[in-house]
């Protein structure tokens, strides 16, 4: 099967040279294939897919398409759809069917788009290797001893390993960058209000962000174009009309000033991706692009305020999942009590568990200005050390993880450690920017990503820088393709 | 020993929206329970709350109302704790930052004395589902209907010296919310309800005494009663030798007692923190004045505005302006006979008071709209009839037997103004009474009363009183 892009597939629906039904098969096909060894779907919606494509070939006869309609795609198991389970890859929600659709499955809806199934994800949206699922991880399709990458490994597992040509992700410390890094593929974490939150199952509400992952920046645009806007029912998502983002794609990048922060490029991080990084930097720099070394002195702190402000929000938005209306619920229970805590103790997974409690500590009486006040404190500090750097440069570039993809289990005993991986990615949901995650080499024959960050609401900028620094590299073209 | 009481009430006050404060499901009381709640009321996963503007108009409405700070900018909080009946696990409420800042009210605990009520803050919250325990064996029913239906918590300083105190200021916030028309103040449906902070202190004692709250309270009566009796059960226990310990204990109407709920240590830490879902509510001086502008008239103005336009006495005006049912019953009857408000104001707070309360009725309900009470205040004044008839007449409209007018000619009410008729009549009793007609000639002056009574029984009270005692007089004299 041949790799096909989003815009591929759009002229080829356009010209007639297939159909959505042609295609949708296809893919499924090669799901049913490979996915029972990649894991990167915990379910698939075949019937519903086929009728879907059915009806968006009829409106594609007609003259009467839209620009995403016959393409197929996947979603995060964390964005909730009429009908169809919606897991968040936990044992807690594994029968819940949710009777509504998040906005930003309404809106591929609306354009006909088609669901080929939902995607694999660390439980509740909480972990970088896919490990925290409890349907199992996914593999890394360069190396299947390897994790792809969290908590949206199932869609970039998907996307790399050609099972789809674009997915949906949602990215909280990095969840979207993060597994588009490990897996080779473009991942874009659009501004913080962007994309709207309806529906999608929160984490960390004032982090959270729903965002496109494909092969390509271009396809990235087209997705983008589709899932943004204001909904009335986030009262977060912002009242910012949205661009066209392909007709930006073009823009010479000669003149724009990049900023490299000499804190990303510190100790921890692998001197071979540090490597491929220098490489993509001096393409851009052949492309007109001013390189210049920058600060974002209060990097360090990023951290501890991302793990105390996401911990807190998780204890407080998990608290629904208590067994009475939905969800799993224990056998038997003697009491109420026994039921809420056999319940929890039951449904969540350890990582879950662990957020929670953290979290709920760090909520309670006399430790609340010690920590989640702090940690408030110092995203602002964040947030202005980005605002200052703006003021520079137009762009901010670096790598998108300290190392590649890492073997399943070598983390699994070390929070801290996993916590690391997000190390580059972090910040920028504390400040509620947007990024984007592109392939920019391997090491090892593992994918190494290169993230650029961006002003707010400057998703444009992104796309047209990582358009075209893929307009002269084809580390993006390259086929993770796995056999059955 | 001599004891002060400090008490301060909070009171949740449900505002009359049609839809709840974070979704559009309607607020509409009594429907098959689980019928009025969406999937944001359910809590389900993924859903965000919005925030009804309306809710935030009523608050500002009563801020303004009680000369309190309106913030700026306010926040809401999530209050963290496990129920059944909170679907989300914690409600939205504000915490640090509430809309209404600090206020007061002045309130009359008894006629001649009145007193200024701190106000503390009020804050909006949403309401939580209810937990039905006695209708099914063995299990607990739950109805998410009121779960988001917007509550305004109103607090008050503790500035309350007893329960009648308390008891007033109660009222006078009942009053006020529904001169505003944020709240129908229906207690016996929940849409007004009292929990009071009750503690004791000796005489001269600045520091407090340790506080128990109050809950479960549905009517202005029980509030009374049940501080009196927390007040008795705390000295009591102090002159026992006994320590009050700070608790939320509930009152029980039949047994008229309160019991303990939960103890402090038992007291939930509910780890509040702004909501991430919902951005600050940022109000205007703008917005705050525009309110300001629009705001229905209030207790206070209406009653200054009884007393010096309408001449009524200060304890009338005061009971008049007192609720929004018997403001409105008068004004709009007044507006029907506007040169009788002194007869109004009499009538609504005699009569008619008299009657409603003898039948357990609100002033919403009474048989006799204003308009009828007011057709026949205007025979009263154009002596069509007399006062005595006036009586029967409001009995008989009570009874439902029509308009004044209508009764007034169906039953042959009509006053006899008509000089020659009386005459005849006066001339027969004093025919037939020569004795006290002598009496009456000897400078008895009071046998005149016994001559009115018997013409008055003669023409069954439809005699014109005045005309009567005039006529008399002269052909007694004659």
């Amino acid at each position: 099967m041949t790799i096909k892009t989003v815009k591929d597939l759009q002229m080829g629906l356009a010209e007639g040279q297939f159909s959505s039904v042609e295609i949708t098969r296809e893919y499924l096909d090669k799901i049913k294939q490979v996915n029972p060894q990649l894991n990167a779907f915990i379910h698939t919606t075949e019937d519903q897919a086929l009728t879907q494509a059915e009806d968006a070939d009829n409106l594609i006869a007609k003259g009467k398409s839209q620009p995403l309609t016959g393409i197929p795609m996947a979603h995060k198991d964390i964005f909730c759809t009429d009908g169809i389970a919606t897991t968040c890859g936990s044992r807690m929600l594994q029968n819940f069917i949710a009777p509504y659709n998040a906005t930003v499955i309404e809106k591929f809806n609306a354009q006909h788009a088609v669901m080929l199934g939902k995607t694999n994800m660390d439980e509740f949206a909480m972990g970088s290797s896919n490990e925290n699922s409890y349907f199992g991880a996914a593999k890394n399709p360069w190396d299947t001893g390897c994790v792809p990458g969290g908590s949206s490994g199932g869609s970039a597992v998907a996307v790399a390993a050609n099972l789809t040509p674009a997915a949906t992700g949602t990215d909280t410390g990095g969840s979207i960058r993060q597994p588009a890094a490990f897996c080779g593929i473009t991942g874009l974490k659009p501004t913080y209000g962007r994309v709207s939150r309806y529906g999608m199952i929160a984490y960390a509400s004032s982090l959270d962000q729903g965002g496109p992952m494909a092969r390509t920046a271009e396809d990235c645009a087209i997705l983008l174009e589709a899932m943004a806007g204001f909904d009335r029912r986030d009262s977060t998502s912002m009242q910012q009309e949205v661009p066209n983002y392909q007709a930006e794609l073009n823009h010479e990048l000669a003149g724009l000033k990049m900023g490299l922060p000499k804190e990303y490029f510190a100790e921890g991080l692998n001197p071979e991706v540090a490597r491929g990084i220098d490489e993509a930097i001096t393409e851009y720099q052949k492309l007109g692009v001013e390189v210049k070394d920058i600060s974002l002195p209060n990097s360090k702190i990023a951290i501890p305020a991302y793990y105390v402000v996401a911990m807190a929000e998780c204890s407080s938005n998990l608290s629904r999942f208590d067994g009475v209306r939905f969800g799993h619920r224990c056998d038997n229970p003697i009491d109420l009590e026994d039921l809420y805590k056999r319940s929890r103790a039951e449904g969540f997974g350890d990582e879950v568990k662990r957020r929670i409690m953290i979290g709920a500590y760090t909520l309670s009486a006399g430790y609340y200005d010690a920590f989640y006040l702090k940690a408030q404190k110092l995203r602002r500090l964040i947030s202005q050390d980005f605002t200052q750097a703006f003021d520079e440069v137009d762009l901010i570039a670096g790598p998108t993880t300290p190392d590649v993809a890492f073997k399943i289990g070598d983390k699994t005993d070390d929070p801290v450690s996993m916590y690391l991986q997000d190390i580059y990615t972090i910040s920028v949901n504390l400040a509620g920017l947007p990024a984007i995650s592109i392939p920019a080499g391997f090491v090892n024959n593992k994918p190494v990503g290169l993230q650029l960050i961006g002003n707010y609401f400057s998703e444009s900028r992104l796309l047209n820088a990582a358009y075209q620094f893929q307009q002269h590299t084809d580390w993006h073209q390259q086929s993770a393709e796995v056999q059955a | 020993m001599k004891w002060e009481t400090v008490i301060g009430l909070e009171i949740h006050a449900q505002l009359a929206t049609h839809s709840k404060i974070f979704s559009g499901a309607s607020t509409a009381f009594g429907a098959e329970p689980n019928t009025q709640a969406c999937a944001v009321d359910l809590g389900l996963p993924g859903v965000l709350p919005v925030l009804n503007s309306e809710v935030v108009n009523m608050a500002i409405k009563f801020g303004v109302a009680v000369n309190a700070h309106i913030a700026h900018e306010s926040v809401f909080a999530r209050k963290n704790y496990f129920y059944p009946d909170l679907p989300k696990g914690y409600q939205i409420s504000q915490y640090e930052l509430p809309i209404v800042g600090e206020g007061q009210i002045t309130i009359t605990p008894e006629e001649g004395i009145s007193k200024v009520i701190g106000i503390t803050r009020a804050h909006l919250e949403e309401d939580a589902g209810k937990s039905l325990h006695d209708q099914f064996t063995d299990q607990t029913g739950i109805d998410l209907n009121r779960a988001g239906t917007p509550l305004l918590e109103i607090v008050s300083e503790p500035d309350l010296r007893s329960a009648k105190e308390a008891v007033a200021y109660a009222r006078k916030i009942h009053s006020l919310v529904q001169f505003l028309n944020i709240c129908d103040g229906n207690m016996q449906e929940g849409s007004f309800r009292c929990d009071a902070n009750v503690s004791v202190r000796p005489q001269g004692e600045e520091k407090l005494g340790t506080r128990a709250e109050l809950k479960n309270i549905n009517s202005f009566r029980f509030l009374e009663r049940a501080i009196n009796f927390e007040i008795e059960r705390q000295i009591d226990l102090i002159e026992d030798g006994g320590e009050v310990v700070q608790e939320t204990r509930l009152y029980d109407a039949d047994k008229n007692e309160t019991r303990s709920m939960r103890s402090k240590e038992e007291a939930n830490d509910y780890r509040y923190f702004p909501d991430p879902d919902l951005l600050p509510v940022r109000i205007s001086a703008d917005d705050i004045q525009h309110i300001r502008d629009t705001l229905p008239e209030l207790p206070e103005q209406k009653r200054q505005r009884y007393v010096e336009e309408l001449n009524l006495s200060e304890y009338n005006a005061d009971l008049l302006s007192g609720s929004r049912d018997i403001a409105d019953y008068f004004e709009t009857a007044l507006a029907e006979a506007p040169d009788l408000a002194s007869v109004l104001a009499n009538w609504i707070l005699g009569d008619l008071t008299g009657a409603l309360n003898k039948s357990e009725m609100a002033f919403t309900e009474s048989p006799v709209s204003p308009q009828q009470l007011a057709g026949l205040l205007k025979r009263i004044s154009d002596h069509t009839i007399s006062g005595k008839i006036a009586k029967d007449v409001f009995e008989a409209m009570w009874n439902g037997e029509g308009d004044a007018d209508d009764i007034i000619e169906r039953k042959g009410l009509k006053q006899i103004t008509d000089t020659g008729a009386i005459e005849k009549m006066i001339d027969e009793v004093i025919a037939n009474n020569p004795d006290q007609v002598e009496q009456f000639r000897a400078g008895k002056e009071k046998v005149l009363g016994f001559f009115v009574g018997q013409i008055m029984k003669q023409s069954k009270g439809k005699a014109n009183p005045g005309q009567v005692n005039q006529l008399l007089r002269d052909k007694l004299k004659s």
